[in-house]
């Protein structure tokens, strides 16, 4: 079944087209990667799909349901989305302890929750992304980056969402920290059967955990295909450059197409 | 609490409590020799029995002075509270109003802002009469648009934080929002601003009374007071300075508590001060040679100088802890670059990579202390203050190129202008010769229409033509060395490539020596000719770069090297993960692990800044 399905989906910030008719599918269960540089659109996409960018055409659509207006329906469609942050830093607010930040997050759920349900909703959550739950009363402050991006991602499932989007969850992290968190992930994935759209620049690390790459550039999808034919048989002549552009341990890099821009 | 216990907190804490207790006990305990007429004591000159003199009627000022405590301080705290109730109201309205209503209703307090507060008091004046709650709502009601300008910039600041985003994904509304969120983040700069306020409202008030436009007779305040005393001026001057200390002492008890307030938000000026008192310390073996070496007869080049072209060892950086003491943050690290030779630095956040490169360049931060057997660049002794010359020398041959060029290039000057300022005040050359020269070093850093874009401010700039920028900068000088600090970190892979090619041309071109820092193993890897692996603030190996997938030995190498996924990582088994053994100086970054809150030094330029959060 189709978690997630973006169907020619357009995003303009006043006259600046950012996202050009681009349409994506998510199986559930499964795990999608948008690949790019910045500005290609990517964050924007994951921005509209929960809400917090507007579209200019096109449809977005959770279950079937369409997630996009004002509509009851359409929230509630919203919903079933979460969306992980960049930065863990400013993801959490720093005067609210983890736990209720945590609990807030129910919210999404549509259910109405008693006080004691939610503090022993916060302990499962908090021990499903292995932290220990007894520091729920704790200021984000008192955690560490890595620690803090678990928070956010245990917020994230606490609105027990069908599809997770990850907007660039490792760039601000130490490479250490990183693997952590993608095994959690992973980990999530296996156990919650949740379906991932997985954004980054780094092509790597989207290699990794997902089974289908979408690449983009300028607002729009130049590849798209499942993750090994797409890498190891790169077709389109920006996957290419995009390849031949991550570093490998101990290769000396050329440099012979960067004379001019 | 111990934030109370500066100077500024103890002294707001005790003023508070001088005007506390005169409002609450005043009149019980001055009452009667406040209204009691004693016509025999009138126009009593200032005294041991009538401190402040007595009035016309023979009434002690003095006493009338703490009775009039009460109505002052509740005059001022009616107008502030109407103030800062009103500007919260307001801004936070238009914080969540949608566009066009916002615009409007932030255009009308501005209008009101920039509308001169008297004006607008005299004009409530006359709608409600000279009368003290008339005075009250006019202070309060002209304080409301600047208030309310405050807290708008405040809450729109905070509304686009992440977690507030977060808030709205999960689908609290806008009042849920407010309340949760933006209040309780906004609290506290509204609460310095509303003491400050207070201060400058009991002024407006002693002014408005004086004036006869705010308290009306029988009732008194303190500018009541001071006009009544400066009738007779001359003869008791007592009469009309004793209310005016009273009221400059009442401000002065807010301004202290704003002070205190703001002192709570951040630790600025502590830590400031344990800063100073750090680096006064003379302390440990390094700072002794320090003091010998500057002793001893100059032209004293260290050895080796020919083989190295930057080195410096048993390097130790420690920043102050905040509570007096000092926290090691490098131990001890030798490093040397020959010329022509890139180096890279490899290590997590904390490992103190950026410390020790910018120990190098001399570019420490102000806060920390650091020792070194010998620190020294070329013939240049660093370890000793720079000779006239020296200093110069280190501005042209050494270049530096940050992580982020939004915030290492000034945004309000034009690049040409940032581009020429080592030319002009360490090369000496005239305006046209300097941006000639900017122009021809954008250009080899392949920046098209390099005369044009030398008008350009950096925001005009991508982020790759800013790095690009950047390494112009550091070429103008004819760098024989070039420290990179993480200058790809912020940029996609391709523009990466792009700004390490202009960096490997400059290398070419000049034959400077390179010090590339990156907490990418292989990004290093593939740059550099010898990889420097940092770990705690210590070196833990150094290796070939083409041979370090053999030749990595140490585990956390090892580790660095296994956790970061690349394009032949299994992707069906879960990434090795470094189970950092927790050292005695563990890296910030992941130093809470035990449920105790990681101290990070004031001064911390050894972790990766975050990214923006736009």
């Amino acid at each position: 079944m189709t978690a997630l399905e973006i169907e020619n989906l357009s995003i303009r910030y006043g006259a600046r087209p950012v996202v050009s008719d681009v349409s994506l599918r998510l199986e559930r269960g499964r795990t999608i990667g948008l690949v790019g540089e910045s500005g290609s659109g990517k964050s924007s996409i994951a921005n509209a799909a929960v809400g917090l960018a507007p579209i200019s055409s096109g449809d977005i659509r959770v279950n079937g349901v369409s997630a996009v207006g004002r509509g009851g329906r359409a929230r509630a469609a919203r919903r079933r989305m979460q969306l992980i942050f960049q930065d863990p830093y400013s993801a959490l607010d720093p005067r609210m302890p983890v736990g209720a930040s945590i609990a807030e997050a129910t919210l999404a759920t549509g259910r109405t929750w008693t006080r004691a349900q939610r503090r022993s909703r916060v302990r499962e959550l908090l021990e499903q992304v292995h932290l220990d739950p007894d520091r729920a009363g704790a200021l984000p402050s008192a955690f560490s980056g890595g620690q803090r991006q678990r928070i956010t991602i245990a917020r994230a499932l606490a609105g027990e969402p069908d599809v997770l989007i990850a907007d660039e969850v490792t760039s601000a992290l130490d490479v250490s920290v990183q693997s952590t968190v993608l095994n959690l992930l992973r980990e999530l994935l296996q156990a919650l059967g949740l379906s991932i759209v997985f954004i980054s620049h780094n092509l790597a690390v989207v290699r990794y955990i997902s089974d289908a790459i979408h690449v983009m550039r300028d607002g729009g999808i130049v590849d798209s295909g499942p993750t090994e034919s797409l890498l190891d048989n790169p077709s389109a002549p920006y996957t290419r450059e995009l390849l031949s552009a991550v570093p490998v341990l101990g290769e000396r890099m050329t440099f012979e197409e960067t004379a001019e821009p | 609490m111990r934030k109370l216990v500066s100077p500024a907190g103890i002294a707001a804490v005790l003023g508070t409590a001088v005007l506390l207790s005169a409002a609450l006990a005043g009149p019980g305990t001055w009452g009667g020799a406040a209204t009691e007429p004693a016509i025999v004591d009138r126009l009593a000159p200032a005294g041991a029995e009538h401190l402040f003199g007595t009035d016309d009627l023979g009434r002690d000022i003095f006493a009338r002075v703490m009775v009039a405590a009460r109505l002052s301080l509740l005059l001022t705290a009616g107008a502030t509270a109407i103030g800062v109730l009103g500007g919260v109201l307001v801004g936070l309205t238009a914080a969540v109003l949608p566009k066009y209503p916002r615009r409007a209703l932030v255009w009308v307090m501005d209008m009101l802002l920039a509308f001169p507060w008297l004006l607008l008091v005299l004009f409530c004046t006359v709608i409600w009469g000279a009368t003290a709650t008339g005075a009250m709502l006019a202070i309060g009601l002209a304080g409301i648009p600047n208030l309310t300008r405050l807290v708008y910039n405040l809450a729109a600041s905070v509304s686009g934080q992440d977690y507030v985003r977060a808030a709205r994904v999960v689908g609290v509304g806008p009042f849920g929002v407010l309340f949760r969120h933006i209040l309780p983040n906004i609290a506290n700069p509204l609460l310095v601003q509303a003491a400050a306020s207070a201060s400058v409202t009991l002024l407006a008030f002693a002014g408005l009374s004086f004036l006869d436009l705010g308290v009306q007779a029988p009732e008194y305040d303190w500018g009541r007071l001071l006009n009544e005393g400066i009738g007779s001026i001359y003869t008791n001057p007592m009469g009309a300075i004793g209310p005016g200390i009273t009221i400059v002492f009442a401000g002065l008890v807010f301004t202290l508590v704003a002070e205190a307030l703001a002192d709570q938000a951040g630790q600025g000026v502590r830590s400031v001060t344990a800063a100073g008192r750090a680096s006064m310390a003379p302390t440990g073996p390094g700072r002794a040679a320090r003091a010998e070496d500057a002793a001893a007869p100059d032209g004293a080049v260290p050895q080796g100088a020919g083989t190295a072209l930057a080195e410096v060892t048993d390097l130790r950086i420690a920043f102050p802890d905040g509570e007096g003491g000092l926290v090691e943050r490098v131990h001890g690290v030798s490093l040397s670059v020959r010329p022509g030779e890139i180096v890279g630095i490899v290590g997590e956040s904390g490992s103190g990579k950026s410390l020790t490169a910018m120990a190098l360049a001399d570019l420490s931060d102000a806060s920390a202390v650091v020792r070194s057997a010998t620190r020294r660049f070329d013939d240049i002794d660093l370890n000793t203050p720079l000779a006239r010359g020296e200093g110069k020398r280190l501005g042209t041959e050494l270049g530096i190129v940050f992580q982020d060029p939004l915030t290492s290039l000034n945004p309000a000057l034009t690049i040409g202008r940032q581009l020429t300022e080592v030319s002009r005040t360490h090369l000496g050359m005239n305006r046209g010769e300097a941006r000639e020269r900017a122009a021809a070093r954008l250009r080899a850093v392949g920046i098209p229409d390099p005369g044009d874009r030398l008008r350009d401010y950096p925001h005009q700039f991508s982020g790759g033509m800013r790095q690009r920028a950047m390494i112009g900068m550091a070429l103008t000088g004819n760098p024989r060395l070039i420290i990179a600090d993480e200058p790809t970190t912020a940029l996609d892979v391709t523009v990466q490539k792009q700004v390490l090619g202009v960096l490997h041309q400059a290398q070419q071109a000049t034959g400077a020596a390179i010090v590339l820092i990156s907490h990418d193993i292989a990004l290093v890897s593939g740059f550099c000719d010898r990889v420097v692996v940092m770990k705690d603030g210590a070196v833990v190996e150094e290796l070939d770069a083409r041979r370090i997938r053999e030749e990595a030995g140490h585990p956390h190498t090892k580790g660095l090297i296994a956790c970061l996924p690349d394009m032949r990582s299994d992707r069906d088994r879960p990434l090795p993960v470094i189970d950092a053994p927790l050292s005695a100086v563990a890296p910030p970054d992941e130093a809470v692990q035990g449920g105790a809150v990681a101290k990070v030094p004031a001064g911390d330029t050894g972790t990766r800044s975050r990214p923006s959060a736009t």
